[in-house]
């Protein structure tokens, strides 16, 4: 399970799944759970482009991704987000159809596209994946304080001088960057589940912002390295582990809150405490 | 039906005689109607998310479906259903939660649909399960659906129709509906019934996007044009069915376009028509000035 080929396996989604769930942390905060959905499932139009016209897929998922996210963020300073995610996906994946009718030997790779193929990443794909996923973690960094604040006080972001839009646009780009990484090691419908799960889960722990976000990235490792085993000692899609364990942990997460609920509350809120 | 001289251009020869195309025009006019009807409210209501997630939730029914050897149209309703349930019960009452609550059932039926996907494709050498789901393959429908198609538009129409006055008033304020008595809880699970019937419906007959891009696409433009619900639902039902027929001819037109004289796939024409229609209605009302989003379509996402 660990030798050869399988090295690269456990690197790649280690990584993955390190980005997932600190990217992840503020798409549940924000409550994005649909942009995370429409980039990494449009952008798999933008793989599919760049087989047609014959350059590296990350290009194309890159630029399909980044298009979206300034799709969305564009039409969605006037209409609701969800109505303006959903036209963004629906165009993406209208000109996937175009360009999978237009290349002939593609049909073979949609299912790893989609469902991912972690276990056939090959050395030279754990290059880019690692740079894409240190610049997420970077742009975390440098906008955890302004990110933070208007995801959770949007008013009160925005009488501190923090721009609502910007930190809408910065976050949608982040989800496009995060996806670029993920689509090919781990397919556009894992990297949504790691996104969701794990930090839903998280969020029912603990209501300090670092410690969810730690929790997070725990239980994505935890979600992924459980999902390869299982996957490689029973020959089954390790799509169907990473959704059900997510699923799994977010229910685990809401029942311990409901244990909680019926418990005393601590006398005094801890510092830095979110209204969940 | 013969085509005028004039409009020879338009109509490439046998549009008329083809009986794929006539089964494509009846079934790809009814779901655009129904998702008109369903989609105004679905966008008032802010639930664009569930209507696309239930379209993609949907394959893990239509695989499995294939799996035990059953139409994929009952797949797709039963998975659908339980999908709607699911989102109902853990399901926060704010949208931010319902979002959640909807990304958590979707990835699980994701998770579910890969297993049962790999099971059909080694169980059979079909590969083109996922493809035909996503992408849908309108000009190969049986006839022998049509009835089919028309009972369960009937029942997603209906719902919608029957619980019309409580279903508005609890869409724009649910607040007010509630003091008035209106089983609010109640009737959104009517409502997302509706929704998850007419979204399996138009998925497996027309493909996942093509549900999204109908449901949401003429609902959102319609909506911008007018706050009146029955002339929004009328808009949008009428500009479905416009991008659909036109969809269509231009899918059987380009049969000759390059690079492999193969037809480009409709449901891309009929993407791009509802795009470029919503992205018309969105300039040009911004352009008349002073028209702000109201209310309804204004609320945070």
């Amino acid at each position: 399970m660990f030798s050869g080929f399988m090295v690269n396996a456990w690197e790649a989604a280690t990584i993955v799944a390190v980005v997932a769930g600190v990217v992840g942390f503020f798409t549940v905060l924000r409550g994005s759970a649909f942009a995370a959905h429409a980039l990494p499932n449009g952008a798999f139009a933008g793989a599919a482009g760049a087989s047609l016209v014959g350059v590296n897929v990350i290009i194309g998922l890159g630029v399909f991704a980044l298009l979206g996210a300034l799709t969305i963020a564009g039409l969605g300073r006037r209409a609701r987000q969800d109505v303006a995610t959903a036209l963004a996906i629906v165009m993406m994946l209208g000109l996937g159809a175009l360009f999978l009718s237009m290349t002939t030997e593609y049909a073979p790779e949609i299912y790893s596209l989609l469902f991912g193929e972690v276990l056939g990443v090959s050395s030279n794909e754990l290059l880019p994946t690692a740079g894409i996923g240190m610049v997420c973690i970077g742009v975390v960094f440098l906008l955890y304080r302004p990110l933070l604040l208007s995801s959770v006080m949007p008013d009160a972001a925005e009488a501190r001088g923090v721009k609502g839009r910007q930190m809408d646009l910065a976050f949608l780009i982040l989800i496009a960057l995060a996806t670029t990484m993920a689509v090919p090691v781990v397919g556009s419908l894992l990297i949504f589940s790691l996104l969701i799960g794990p930090p839903a889960a998280a969020r029912s722990f603990t209501n300090k912002p670092l410690h969810a976000m730690g929790l997070s990235v725990g239980f994505a490792l935890g979600t992924v390295w459980a999902a390869i085993a299982l996957s490689f000692t029973s020959n089954l899609p390790i799509g169907f582990f990473v959704g059900a364990i997510s699923a799994c942990s977010y229910a685990a997460g809401r029942g311990w809150a409901a244990w909680r609920r019926t418990r005393p509350l601590p006398p005094t809120l801890p510092a830095g405490f979110l209204p969940v | 039906m013969t085509v005028p001289g004039s409009l020879a251009p338009v109509f490439e020869p046998g549009f008329f005689s083809s009986s794929p195309v006539h089964v494509a025009l009846i079934v790809g006019g009814v779901v655009a109607v129904v998702s008109g009807v369903v989609g105004t409210f679905t966008v008032m209501r802010g639930q664009a998310f569930a209507g696309h997630s239930l379209a993609d939730i949907g394959t893990a029914g239509g695989s499995a479906a294939f799996l035990v050897g059953i139409s994929p149209l009952y797949g797709f309703v039963t998975m659908n259903l339980i999908a709607a349930g699911a989102m109902e019960l853990i399901g926060i009452r704010r949208p931010r939660g319902r979002d959640l609550a909807t990304g958590i059932v979707l990835g699980a039926a994701l998770g579910l649909a890969a297993l049962f996907l790999y099971w059909d494709t080694t169980s059979s050498s079909t590969t083109g399960a996922t493809i035909n789901v996503l992408f849908g393959s309108i000009f190969e429908l049986p006839s022998s659906l049509v009835p089919v198609i028309a009972v369960f538009s009937v029942v997603a129409t209906g719902i919608v129709l029957v619980l019309y006055r409580p279903l508005l008033l609890s869409s724009l304020s649910p607040d007010l509906a509630a003091t008035r008595g209106v089983p609010v809880r109640l009737v959104g699970i009517g409502y997302l019934i509706a929704l998850a019937v007419a979204v399996s419906l138009s998925a497996v007959t027309i493909g996942a996007i093509l549900s999204t891009a109908l449901l949401i696409g003429p609902a959102a433009a319609a909506l911008r044009l007018t706050k009146r619900a029955p002339l929004a639902m009328a808009i949008a039902a009428g500009v479905g069915v416009a991008a659909t027929w036109l969809g269509i001819l231009l899918a059987y037109d380009s049969y000759d376009w390059p690079p492999r004289h193969q037809g480009w796939p409709v449901s891309f024409f009929v993407v791009t028509l509802v795009f470029a229609f919503y992205i018309v209605i969105h300039l040009s009302v911004r352009r008349a000035g002073g028209h702000r989003p109201n209310p309804v379509s204004a609320g945070a996402a």
